[in-house]
């Protein structure tokens, strides 16, 4: 199987910052492929290594065999589609005019009725871009991504702007843009949108991959990768679960106990509840998810907020 | 090519859009006209010479033109479409960087050819003659065009936002309107100003429009001028350029 982008050993300064640090990874073909990580961590900078936007200090980067700092600028976008983070069309071009007018750079283009209808626009053709929603922006932007169906689309924040149910709908749309046979690589700081949607994701922090591989293989790795809730009453004691074998830490969080371990976690918890006689109430458990992983590997740092879209790296 | 037409066509209808460049460019030159026309007419003791006022100021609105495409429309496009991450769009396409300013400089000289061609069915109200030579015309509007759009480049590659191209735009503007001679005659300034107007580029565009279209003649110290202000913006501008 070929790959759709690699990069090895890329490195990527800014003066004395440095944005990306000896980053290696590989994205086959046909891939929904995630890339995230904190605000700062290199995720945009990596990408536009692999647009040609940027020029690599060290390393090397090919996308779908190209070197994007070699290959003709024809050869190369033509079978590239992006969404980049921080951009704007004029605010009195109309969404139809935007659509023929990108359609016209390529050769050859999808059907670009289809691509409107399938990302909700149909109705906006010829509403001008400054009255478009913030989530309608953001879909005219992939759907100019998609206008020439490439092979590989990097799509750096899709989600931003988005609200829960626009986000919902995007993720199928993306399985359907995989499903035609586009390379999908995906810069988000959404962890359940990576979850739910990619094959396979890299965490990058300060600038390195701390971590590549399917999400449920990342959750699996963690040490805790169950967690428990319940209330206890106020005198319940949380050392006899603290020195438990299979419970890795115990903290009160808010008045509530959440106990995190392994596979054997609930069990574990339920005896020493049993033990010291105690009925909890709201005991639920939970299985360890993406953005567990995330704060595990990248501790010092904090989620962002999905107001906060990540800064240019 | 169907880029460069596409690109063409729809910057074209974006900057009829505009309000402001619209006015600048399409609607000033002509208010200047009729108010200028209304008051000195287009009799034969209207302006020195054997040349009524009107006639001989026609030319300089033209030049006029070329100033408001140059020095606000051409800058403050560029350093808006810069500013908004439109060329930075761009450049993850197929379009080459030459298609995407080519494309600038050909809606900005279509634009002027039609200000033109509606200055001189309007100047038609005046009786004001076509041109002695159509050719001669023809050929300097597009060189000074031409050079003159060369300015809007470097001042669209210099400018760091769309409010800078704005305000440094309407400064170099407004005096080179109202000290080239595309307003105001120049036989109503002491000469002095004449002479310090030299300075300004657009004097120039102004003398070398008013000498092919009212005496035939080609002026050879204008485009002296106009071609090495245009070569060296061309070059700076080409080096100083930034996609974002």
């Amino acid at each position: 199987m070929s790959s759709a982008l690699s990069f090895q050993s890329l490195r990527k300064t800014y003066g004395a910052t440095v944005a990306v640090d000896d980053l290696s990874l590989t994205v086959e073909e046909g891939e929904i492929f995630g890339l995230i990580g904190p605000n700062g961590a290199g995720k945009t900078t990596a990408v536009e290594c692999a647009l040609g936007l940027r020029q690599p200090d060290a390393g090397t980067v090919r996308v779908l065999g190209m070197d994007p700092q070699e290959a003709s600028s024809q050869a190369f976008y033509q079978r590239v589609g992006t969404q980049l983070q921080e951009s704007a069309l004029p605010d009195r071009i109309t969404v139809r005019e935007t659509i023929n007018l990108f359609a016209s750079f390529y050769p050859s283009t999808a059907d670009s009725e289809a691509l409107l209808d399938r990302w909700g626009l149909a109705d906006k053709q010829h509403a001008s871009f400054a009255s478009l929603s913030g989530g309608q922006k953001q879909r005219l932007f992939v759907v100019l991504a998609l206008v020439h169906d490439p092979d590989l689309v990097v799509l750096d924040e899709i989600s931003t702007g988005l609200d829960p149910d626009a986000r919902h709908q995007v993720r199928n749309r993306l399985r359907e843009v995989r499903a035609n046979g586009t390379t999908v690589v995906l810069v988000t700081h959404f962890m359940d949108e990576a979850q739910a949607l990619c094959d396979r994701v890299a965490l990058m922090n300060q600038g390195r991959c701390v971590a590549l591989d399917a999400p449920s293989a990342l959750i699996d790795e963690l040490d805790a990768s169950y967690r428990v809730w319940f209330d206890a009453p106020s005198d319940f004691d949380l050392d006899p679960l603290r020195t438990a074998d299979d419970i890795q830490s115990v903290e009160l969080v808010d008045g509530h106990v959440q106990a995190r371990g392994g596979d054997d976690l609930l069990t574990a918890v339920v005896h020493r509840l049993a033990d010291a006689n105690v009925s909890p109430n709201d005991l639920h458990a939970e299985r360890a998810t993406l953005e567990d992983v995330f704060l595990t590997l990248t501790d010092d740092s904090q989620l962002p907020t999905s107001s906060s879209p990540d800064l240019r790296d | 090519m169907k880029a460069f037409l596409t690109l063409t066509w729809t910057e074209s209808k974006l900057f009829l859009r505009e309000p402001a460049a619209t006015f600048f460019t399409l609607g000033f030159p002509l208010l200047l006209l009729f108010a200028f026309g209304t008051i000195f007419g287009n009799g034969p003791a209207s302006a020195p010479g054997n040349v009524g006022y009107t006639t001989r100021a026609l030319p300089g609105y033209v030049a006029l033109t070329i100033g408001a495409l140059s020095l606000l429309s051409l800058p403050i496009t560029l350093a808006t479409q810069r500013d908004q991450g439109i060329l930075r769009r761009f450049r993850v396409t197929p379009l080459r960087p030459t298609t995407v300013l080519g494309t600038q400089a050909a809606v900005n000289l279509f634009m002027l050819v039609v200000s033109t061609v509606l200055l001189l069915v309007a100047a038609l109200t005046y009786d004001v003659p076509l041109p002695s030579s159509v050719l001669l015309a023809t050929g300097a509007l597009l060189f000074t065009g031409t050079a003159f759009l060369s300015l809007g480049f470097l001042l669209g590659a210099l400018m760091p936002t769309a409010r800078a191209a704005q305000s440094v735009g309407m400064a170099l503007f407004f005096p080179m309107l109202f000290l080239s001679g595309a307003a105001i005659p120049q036989f109503l300034f002491p000469d002095w100003l004449t002479t310090a107007s030299l300075a300004l580029p657009l004097t120039h565009v102004t003398r070398l429009l008013q000498d092919a279209w009212l005496h035939g003649q080609w002026n050879g110290t204008a485009a002296l001028v106009l071609a090495g202000t245009g070569l060296t913006s061309t070059v700076v501008a080409a080096w100083a350029f930034q996609w974002s």
